[in-house]
């Protein structure tokens, strides 16, 4: 009897401690996106998406930051998708178990988690120190890289969910291996790889780390890709840690854009990743 | 079944006497596919040989010293990665110390303890949070935790176990709030989703079988955890912590805003310091002189080592768990 009653204690006492630590953790998430919440909101208004970063000191908004963020996230996704979906395209449909492959998988689970503001200092000596300036380029070609290696993965993912019975018909009708998969593999993967651009852009949007040094940072508009330009992320780390009221003020601004806009992309994903499964 | 709906067929077949140019497209698609997956490994490797290119004039100019000199002074172009490297490895160390049971305790409430109801929105929840960017937690570590660790957790340290033999001279000193301490809690509260997510997912794969057998012969859900979940996720649980141990190594932005910046190693972990990726943000674009920057570039090559070899681990063990379930 004594040892049923030990074993019980034990037990709820481990169960309590296991629940304490759930509501200990998502405590603290939750405090994160409510101060977000809480600081972000009273700092959005229309200026805040009509006009340029001030100088201290004066009202002003994130248009210059909030632009530069979509030319770089569309830039960097442009290069990096075709090039991720190509490469995982090897994986799943040429190389499935050949030890090249297995290779490539190995080292691109690795670049997914890789520090990026290591992908930064890469680009920083191979594309700023040899043109001998910051841009807007660097920072697309830094932000590829970060995408890549999640696109890699998830059209593999994806392209391996098709079943193969339709590439089989498909060859059946005599149709060529590139056709196979272009016209079949693709069509049918398709709101899975849509789901892997949407990941991707998700992740570069909220990169900071790896512009640093690459696209720099602009206070005024620019539109010209060999200038630094600015972008959201820089933008708040730079205000942020700025002592002027205003610019922290836009700082939480830009923290909940952000934030909000990832969050609906990884929504959006999920939705579109669960039509496609469901599908089969 | 998926259907695809093909209008022409003729799109999809090779013309018979067409069977050269055929085979041509599809040698080329095929080449084309590898060309962009070696892409991919010739990447890494272009990552390594910069870093290692333009970091060879630091190492070559202080040797094996660099990794065991604490001096940091662009002053004199005397540079010493000591002090980051510490920085680096202590503040992921504690973010683990605080991460790791936090996460197992969330894993097996979603896996054993929560409503069938609440598993869903639970985990996909997590999985959101272990999207956000790393520069949100680092706003909110600067503006509402420093101040509210300054005012409260910090004095009652210094108070408490500071006066302590030993181990109280690791909590001594005035509460700066930023510093060693508060970067590691930010630290484990990020890796938070991601060891929970991957801990969850390790969790599932355990037979339903043994745990019912378990249960079936009378264990509790405790033992049933720790004695059949436990042992037989266990190389996928460590390979989940490493992966987290791994981001946190390389996290810049969380840690930058909070750590501090101080290029000396404290006894004190309240103490403001720093970490490779930190000093990387903080003085890269402001290093003047070839020798200085190389100094951080050599970090940035040393970060990358480190963090890939635990990456590596990380995912042999996550790859042993996978043909382990496949069984």
């Amino acid at each position: 009897m004594d040892l049923y009653r030990r074993r019980r204690t034990t037990n709820y006492t481990a169960l309590a401690i296991a629940m304490a630590a759930a509501a200990f953790g998502l405590f603290w998430l939750i405090a994160i996106l409510w101060t977000l919440l809480y600081n972000g909101v009273s700092a959005i208004n229309i200026a805040l998406f009509t006009e340029m970063t001030p100088p201290p000191g004066s009202a002003g908004g994130l248009l210059n930051a909030i632009f530069g963020s979509l030319v770089l996230t569309v830039g960097g996704t442009v290069l990096g998708t075709p090039i991720g979906m190509m490469a995982g395209t090897y994986l799943a449909e040429y190389g499935k178990t050949n030890g090249l492959a297995q290779t490539i998988r190995f080292i691109n689970d690795i670049l997914l988690s890789a520090p990026s503001i290591v992908i930064g200092l890469f680009v920083y000596e191979v594309m700023v120190a040899q043109m001998g300036h910051f841009s807007a380029w660097a920072g697309v070609v830094a932000l590829a890289i970060i995408g890549l290696p999640v696109m890699v993965r998830t059209t593999e993912d994806m392209l391996n969910l098709v079943p193969n019975g339709l590439r089989e018909a498909a060859a059946a009708l005599g149709a060529p291996m590139w056709k196979v998969i272009t016209l079949i593999a693709y069509r049918a993967a398709r709101s899975g790889i849509l789901t892997g651009i949407l990941l991707a852009v998700a992740r570069m949007s909220g990169e900071t780390a790896p512009l640093l040094f690459t696209a720099l940072n602009n206070q005024f508009w620019s539109t010209n890709m060999n200038a630094p330009m600015a972008s959201l992320p820089v933008t708040i780390f730079q205000f942020a840690l700025s002592p002027y009221e205003d610019w922290q003020q836009l700082a939480w601004g830009g923290a909940l854009l952000i934030t909000v806009t990832i969050l609906i992309l990884n929504i959006v994903a999920r939705v579109l990743a669960t039509i496609g499964t469901a599908k089969r | 079944m998926t259907q695809i709906a093909i209008k022409d067929i003729t799109t999809l077949q090779a013309p018979a006497r067409d069977g050269r140019r055929q085979r041509l497209q599809d040698h080329l698609f095929r080449w084309a596919t590898l060309f962009f997956a070696l892409l991919v490994l010739a990447l890494l490797g272009g990552v390594i040989l910069a870093l290692i290119v333009g970091a060879w004039p630091a190492l070559g100019t202080y040797g094996f010293g660099f990794l065991v000199t604490e001096v940091w002074n662009p002053v004199t172009e005397k540079f010493g990665g000591l002090a980051p490297i510490y920085g680096t490895l202590v503040t992921s160390m504690l973010a683990m110390l605080f991460g790791v049971p936090v996460s197992f305790g969330i894993a097996m409430f979603i896996t054993e303890l929560c409503p069938v109801w609440l598993k869903r929105p639970l985990g996909i929840a997590i999985e959101l949070l272990a999207g956000i960017p790393s520069i949100i937690y680092g706003i909110w570590g600067l503006f509402v935790l420093a101040p509210f660790l300054q005012r409260t957790v910090q004095p009652f340290l210094i108070g408490t176990l500071g006066k302590l033999p030993l181990v109280g001279n690791l909590f001594t000193g005035p509460p700066y709030g930023i510093g060693v301490f508060t970067a590691a809690i930010i630290l484990g509260i990020m890796v938070l989703p991601f060891i929970t997510s991957i801990t969850r997912d390790v969790f599932e794969t355990v037979p339903p079988m043994l745990k019912e057998s378990a249960y079936g012969l009378g264990a509790t859900t405790w033992e049933v955890v720790w004695k059949v979940v436990l042992p037989y996720a266990r190389v996928g649980v460590i390979g989940g912590v490493m992966l987290g141990l791994g981001r946190a190594l390389g996290e810049t932005m969380a840690v930058t805003f909070v750590i501090g910046n101080a290029h000396r190693i404290s006894s004190s972990l309240l103490a403001p310091g720093t970490t490779i990726s930190a000093v990387i943000a903080n003085e890269f674009t402001e290093a003047i002189g070839d020798l200085y920057t190389s100094s951080l570039i050599a970090l940035g090559l040393i970060l990358f080592v480190i963090t890939f070899i635990i990456l590596a681990l990380a995912k042999v063990m996550l790859m042993r768990m996978q043909r382990q379930a496949g069984r």
